[in-house]
């Protein structure tokens, strides 16, 4: 079992030209109840905007409540994609852009080379007759937090299926220099020995990414000090042939998030 | 042994003075500098005692913009100590607790153990902590530690560095 989760090394030497998926709040802890602004998008810094937005159709908004919130005022423009949010009740609210793609390799009736990019719910776009069929499947979850008022743990909630964030510590209650547990599953059980990468953001202005590397315990568990105040973004990723859809035999399933850190 | 004896006397004796003279009274000077800035606004403020683990044992004072009703309580969480430990678990106005914003000068603060909040502080070991929060300006956190109940008159005091002038604590048993 712990054979077959394969750990990507993915970050680590491309890091400079990796392409980061990113959603950034205009703030992550708020007093009261209102209005915040997001932005979301593809980029070679963190957290700057310079390479593609990111599409919005499977972002979705989970309200303190579980229920789900409808972003407001939705744009994507050339760079980022934004909209609003009114956070109308308190508690913690997840923004979360949730895709599952499959991607296929098969042979057509002349032999030729043909590939296929979709989902599940457009599988049967695949010829029937299609010969070596070759079908993999990439879940990717993309997440951050926000809290007004008091914080609360029903949007926090694991759906059981990919990679996900299962916080220990609340995300909207990280300071520089205290030490965070975050706990992470894959389809629902604790992903052990899963290697988590945390960088800081505004990393225009420096020499190095600055990443820190951890791997996760048998029960799926991290404990990070973030060094300072600031935006993070961490990423981690696991390989393994334990695709949710058939005839998809090999997963990569992603998981990205967006945290603040305050000063102490 | 006469010693002791006479220890136990005058424990007794400070026992009784000290619930005849209705008690301990923690006293507070806070000073809000003058900062010679182009646009000062007053800073929020958020005064409290402090357990060992850093939960809140006692909120004492809170000064914020009272005169807006809703944009006043939209930046208490930029009092982000005071808000992460407590601010956010309350509703706004605190009785007995929050007020408007105070001018620059020495901001002077009076409690007794026979009324709330300190009637209910269990003795031990904790911190006073104020933290200051300004508008296009700065923020700090100042931390006095005490002792409470206190075993004699004691005068503790700890100076900002920006945000925060000198924060005197007169405890008296």
């Amino acid at each position: 079992m712990r054979a077959a989760l394969t750990v990507l090394a993915c970050c680590v030497p491309l890091a400079a030209q990796a392409h980061r998926a990113f959603i950034v709040p205009s703030e992550t802890v708020l007093s009261a109840t209102g209005w915040i602004t997001v932005d979301a998008a593809i980029s070679n810094d963190l957290f700057y905007f310079n390479h593609a937005p990111m599409r919005l159709d499977n972002v979705k908004v989970v309200g303190p409540d579980g229920a789900a919130v409808t972003p407001e005022n939705v744009n994507t423009g050339k760079f980022r994609s934004t909209f609003d949010l009114n956070l109308a009740t308190s508690g913690t609210y997840k923004v979360a852009m949730v895709n599952d793609a499959l991607m296929a390799q098969y042979e057509g009736e002349n032999g030729e080379r043909k590939r296929w990019r979709g989902s599940p719910a457009t599988l049967s776009e695949l010829p029937a007759n299609a010969k070596n069929l070759q079908v993999s499947q990439t879940q990717t979850r993309v997440e951050t937090f926000v809290t007004a008022g008091k914080p609360n743990d029903a949007a926090l909630k694991p759906t059981g299926s990919g990679l996900e964030l299962v916080p220990v510590t609340h995300p909207n209650d990280l300071f520089a220099g205290e030490p965070a547990t975050l706990g992470f599953t894959l389809d629902g059980k604790p992903a052990a020995n899963l290697k988590v990468t945390v960088v800081p953001g505004a990393s225009r202005y420096r020499n190095k990414q600055n990443e820190t590397e951890m791997t996760t315990d048998a029960a799926g568990k991290v404990s990070v000090t973030f060094p300072d105040a600031g935006m993070y973004w961490l990423e981690a990723s696991v390989q393994d042939d334990k695709p949710t859809v058939k005839p998809a035999k090999t997963r990569r399933a992603s998981y990205v998030a967006t945290f603040e850190v305050l000063p102490p | 042994m006469p010693f002791l004896l006479l220890r136990g006397t005058f424990a007794a004796t400070t026992i009784l003075l000290s619930s005849l003279s209705c008690a301990g009274e923690l006293a507070l000077a806070i000073e809000v500098p003058k900062l010679n800035v182009s646009e000062y606004h007053r800073p929020y403020v958020a005064v409290w005692v402090e357990r060992e683990d850093q939960s809140v044992a006692a909120n004492l004072s809170v000064w914020y913009d009272t005169a807006s009703r809703k944009e006043g309580t939209k930046y208490l969480a930029e009092l982000r100590q005071w808000w992460r430990r407590s601010g956010r678990e309350q509703s706004f106005p605190i009785d007995g607790v929050t007020g408007p914003t105070k001018p620059t000068g020495v901001q002077q603060l009076r409690f007794t153990s026979a009324q709330k909040p300190l009637a209910t502080l269990a003795a031990g070991k904790y911190q006073l902590v104020v933290e200051a929060a300004r508008e296009n300006g700065g923020r700090e956190v100042v931390r006095i530690p005490f002792e409470w109940p206190a075993k004699g008159a004691q005068s503790l005091q700890v100076k900002g560095e920006h945000e925060l002038g000198t924060v005197a604590l007169n405890l008296t048993p």
